[in-house]
């Protein structure tokens, strides 16, 4: 099917996208990467009369450190994140995360702030950005504001991004020498959204776990950071009597849906496996 | 400044004129934004080697570079593109930068009805440039995202390794 008709135009500015957007209200889109977009006008689940191409922004580009940050430009690709050194070094999980993200050709189109735009509870990089406690920049015709990952994802592809809002960048803080990361999803096949996939960073003083934040996705509604299992983790170390902990905590953390293809306790069962591999992981990276 | 011009939204139906390098040659023409750019190559420029499948990310018949990058023209509007370098598989057989993987598919029966196959050769010829030696999960991994109802992959992965081991001999496949 081919979408609805619509005009398009291509913003020079973050204030240009902003105004036209103001000006045209809920019939408006902007468009990134595409990726999801396109599909979604293809199918006509939706029909805007607008498209605001926001890609020749230089703003929203770069990957730069500011402060104890990495300031994450929203048009950042997904394939720039498996290419940009700054991210190898600061950001190791969003690397570790990347090659599960779709396929290459629509890792070289789709990007950063696009994907955490969207918040599809499927998708890898939203979860990552609570699992790295970031914090994501909006722009709006009342000024540009900051928010916690954590309080960013709401419900189902609903997020604290209010209409005609612009994310600009995400900040992740650096990555530390005493802190460890580990990342994996289980898909039927390469490329597909995951049954059930995680990512955590953990602070660590030797085998002592100090912090950790562990998130998933492909679970709920949002991201899912799972709370209680960081609790029986945080202020002991690693052993195979706190993973267990750690595995059981997840029935009070995690409610998946009811699914045809895949059954909650199914989900709940892939969801304890994949954290004790991950855990396990965690240990062996000391 | 804002830019934007409201008479815009009136406008949806009509086309505008967009300016593109396709295979090396700078084409105008005219499109309406709602034109995919696989639609405008096939249907306005008669560049019908880019196949049109699913038409929404899935089957990967339709890839083609865009300033040098693999890229899904059923994913992006022909307007997107306005000022962008395009080489699509024909261009890239005329050229002869792919004749090693074409004459590599072929020998090893890599294509049956050949639908799936400028997806291939596009997505291969992105790989060889990225990683000179890819194991052959790499590759499977690199083609995850292009179906092929016919040849049950093992051919089309075949293929690519040994072009790629040829490649890094110095001299061809076959
Ligand atoms: C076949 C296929 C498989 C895929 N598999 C996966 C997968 O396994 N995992 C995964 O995570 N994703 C997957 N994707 C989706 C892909 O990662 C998208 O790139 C991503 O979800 C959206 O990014 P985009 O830049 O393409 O956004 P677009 O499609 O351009 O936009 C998506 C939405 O976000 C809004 N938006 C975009 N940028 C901004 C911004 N800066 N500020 C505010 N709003 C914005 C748009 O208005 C739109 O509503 C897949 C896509 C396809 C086609
Ligand atoms: S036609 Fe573009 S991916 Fe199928
Ligand atoms: S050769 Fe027929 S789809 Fe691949």
């Amino acid at each position: 099917m081919k979408a609805r008709a619509f005009s398009y135009f291509r913003a020079a500015t973050i204030e240009q996208a902003l105004d036209a957007h103001a000006l045209v209200g809920d019939d408006a889109r902007f468009i990134a990467g595409g990726q999801s977009l396109v599909p979604a006008l293809s199918l006509r689940l939706q029909a805007p009369r607008l498209l605001i191409d926001i890609t020749h922004i230089g703003e929203l580009r770069g990957v730069r450190r500011e402060g104890g940050f990495l300031r994450i430009g929203a048009l950042t690709r997904h394939c720039e994140m498996l290419s940009e050194p700054l991210i190898a070094e600061f950001a190791p999980l969003l690397q570790a995360a990347a090659p599960f993200v779709a396929h290459p050709a629509i890792r070289n189109r789709g990007t950063f702030g696009g994907s955490v735009a969207l918040a599809d509870p499927a998708s890898e990089f939203p979860a990552m950005t609570l699992a790295l406690d970031a914090e994501i920049e909006i722009a709006g015709p009342s000024g540009s504001r900051r928010i916690k990952a954590d309080d960013f994802f709401i419900d189902l592809f609903e997020t604290a991004l209010q209409p005609g809002e612009l994310i600009t960048a995400i900040y992740v803080p650096l990555f530390k020498a005493d802190q460890r990361f580990a990342f994996d999803e289980m898909a039927r096949r390469r490329g597909d959204y995951a049954l059930v996939g995680c990512g955590m960073l953990a602070t660590c003083a030797g085998d002592r776990i100090n912090d950790i934040r562990i998130s998933f996705f492909s679970v709920g509604n949002t991201p899912t950071r799972v709370k209680g299992a960081e609790a029986t983790l945080i202020g002991s170390s690693l052993n195979s009597e706190r993973i267990a902990a750690a595995q059981a905590a997840l029935e009070g953390d995690l409610a998946p849906p009811e699914n045809d293809e895949v059954p909650p306790a199914m989900r709940l069962h892939l969801a304890r496996v994949l954290l004790g591999r991950l855990l396990g992981r965690l240990g062996e990276s000391a | 400044m804002s830019g934007f011009d409201e008479n815009l939204l009136d406008e949806a139906d009509e086309t505008v004129r967009v300016r593109f390098v396709v295979n090396g040659r700078k084409v105008a023409c005219e499109v309406a934004p709602r034109e995919t750019l696989v639609d405008c190559l096939r249907n306005e420029l008669e560049l019908t080697g880019t196949h049109a499948g699913c038409e929404m990310g899935a089957c990967g018949a339709c890839l083609v570079q865009l300033d040098g990058r693999a890229v899904h023209s059923c994913l992006m509007y022909a307007v997107q593109a306005d000022g962008a370098r395009i080489d699509t598989i024909d261009g890239l057989s005329e050229s002869g930068v792919i004749a090693d993987l074409q004459a590599e598919f072929h020998r090893r029966n890599a294509l049956q009805c050949g639908f799936c196959t400028p997806g291939m050769l596009v997505n291969a010829n992105e790989l060889l440039s990225q990683v000179a030696e890819p194991s052959r999960e790499e590759i499977r991994d690199a083609l995850s995202g292009n179906y092929c109802r016919c040849t049950g992959y093992e051919a089309i992965v075949d293929a690519i390794d040994a072009v790629a081991k040829a490649r890094n001999e110095g001299g061809s496949a076959t």
